[in-house]
């Protein structure tokens, strides 16, 4: 398989530095690398795992309403940007697992690179104030 | 596919005898076969570059990896480009915001320089690129983003029976996790990958490295480790500090073989030097 762009290999190293947690997907939605942070909202490991598909990552990240239904993923701020290219935000909960609801805030945006080109997106997550 | 070597430092053009034996001109290459001509780079090199006669049109290509000044500053020296009989195709990678052309007058015009592009003799045409594949004589070409400030290229020529990878600007260590063995992640592997000869940045020590992180540098070590994961023939370690005398260029390349047995051969860049790939 041919290498990533840059833009996702310089994304995956920033992510990699950092403490919050961070999902980088393909432009399908696959998630090519979650930094050590994430890990605990997986309850996985990257070295385990490696990249997972999308049908196999999303059944182990259950987002629910405020009501602790579950939420349809076209609400997701990261399905909204692999849909429309834009950065998304959203609060709302999901089972952590220990089976305890937790509210958390999530920023998602688009990796255009230099090409104009979408290549993927990114999506930070952290835990919200209403907690 | 022969290959001219006219310089091979980094940064800025060094000189005096303590640099004589490697080279002080800045990046600049020349690629031949069947009669065509390309050109890498428009370092100081350039300024040197002679025109085999055997050139068999009046057609020149330069690729410029990136538009940091060490990479350009001898275009405005290279003879071809005063000749009105020739037609020069200069090859440079896109910005977001500015064209090839808007870029390179930043150099190439007053106070920095006294001809404009616009009044250079010669039938000039720029070409702004990306990762792009591109056709020229006997030559396919790939030119790939790689990590560097700036947008930056490197470039994969594959000639009829030999591959050149030229990546002489190059951090693909950037990152807390330094260089990741898995080539899907790492910067520059499409280009260099089992190559013939490879042509990388190898400025720095790895302790000079730590202090450099960002500057778009590679160490000899992470050059060597890139090299091998590309699979890759025969290396020539470019960018030379141009603090770096010859005596320590020998010195780092003694340290790096001494640590490591990596499967190719290697040796540091040295201007003049003639390389023919069969």
């Amino acid at each position: 398989m041919a290498s990533y762009e840059i833009e996702i290999i310089l994304n995956r190293q920033l992510a990699d530095c950092l403490s919050i947690p961070v999902f980088i997907t393909d432009i399908i939605g696959n998630l090519i690398f979650y930094n050590e942070a994430a890990e605990e909202i997986l309850g996985k490991r990257f070295e385990d795992t490696g990249e997972m598909p999308v049908e196999q990552w999303s059944t182990d990240f259950k987002p629910l309403d405020e009501e602790g239904l579950p939420l349809p993923p076209g609400e997701l701020p990261l399905v909204k940007t692999l849909s429309d290219a834009l950065p998304h935000h959203k609060t709302f909960q999901i089972e952590s697992m220990q089976q305890k609801n937790q509210h958390i805030s999530v920023t998602s945006y688009p990796i255009i690179g230099r090409t104009g080109k979408m290549l993927g997106a990114v999506a930070i997550f952290w835990k919200s104030k209403k907690e | 596919m022969k290959i001219n070597l006219w310089g091979v430092r980094g940064s800025i053009p060094t000189s005096g005898p303590e640099t004589a034996y490697y080279g002080g001109n800045t990046s600049c290459i020349d690629v031949w076969e069947d009669g065509w001509l390309l050109i890498l780079d428009g370092g100081s090199g350039i300024q040197k570059l002679i025109i085999n006669p055997d050139l068999k049109t009046k057609r020149i290509d330069i690729l410029l990896t990136h538009l940091h000044l060490d990479h350009i500053q001898g275009l405005g020296f290279f003879k071809a480009l005063f000749d009105p009989k020739m037609e020069v195709h200069i090859w440079g990678p896109a910005s977001t915001t500015r064209t090839l052309h808007a870029r390179l007058s930043r150099y190439l015009s007053p106070p920095l320089f006294p001809v404009l592009i616009r009044d250079l003799p010669c039938k000039l045409t720029l070409h702004d690129i990306e990762n792009s594949i591109f056709n020229i004589g006997p030559f396919t070409i790939q030119s790939a983003y790689v990590i560097h400030p700036g947008p930056t290229v490197g470039f994969r020529v594959t000639g009829a029976h030999s591959v050149l990878a030229y990546i002489p600007d190059h951090e693909p260590a950037l990152g807390k996790s330094a260089i990741i063995s898995d080539s899907k992640w790492l910067s520059g592997f499409d280009l260099a990958v089992g190559a013939d000869l490879l042509l990388h940045d190898a400025q720095y020590t790895s302790k000079e490295y730590q202090h450099k992180m960002g500057w778009g540098h590679s160490s000899i070590e992470d050059a060597g480790r890139f090299a091998s994961i590309a699979a890759v023939k025969q290396v020539l370690f470019w960018h030379h500090d141009p603090y770096r005398s010859d005596a320590q260029v020998n010195e780092m390349l003694a340290a790096f073989k001494k640590d490591t047995n990596y499967q190719y051969t290697c040796q540091p860049a040295k201007e003049g030097m003639q390389i023919v790939l069969k």
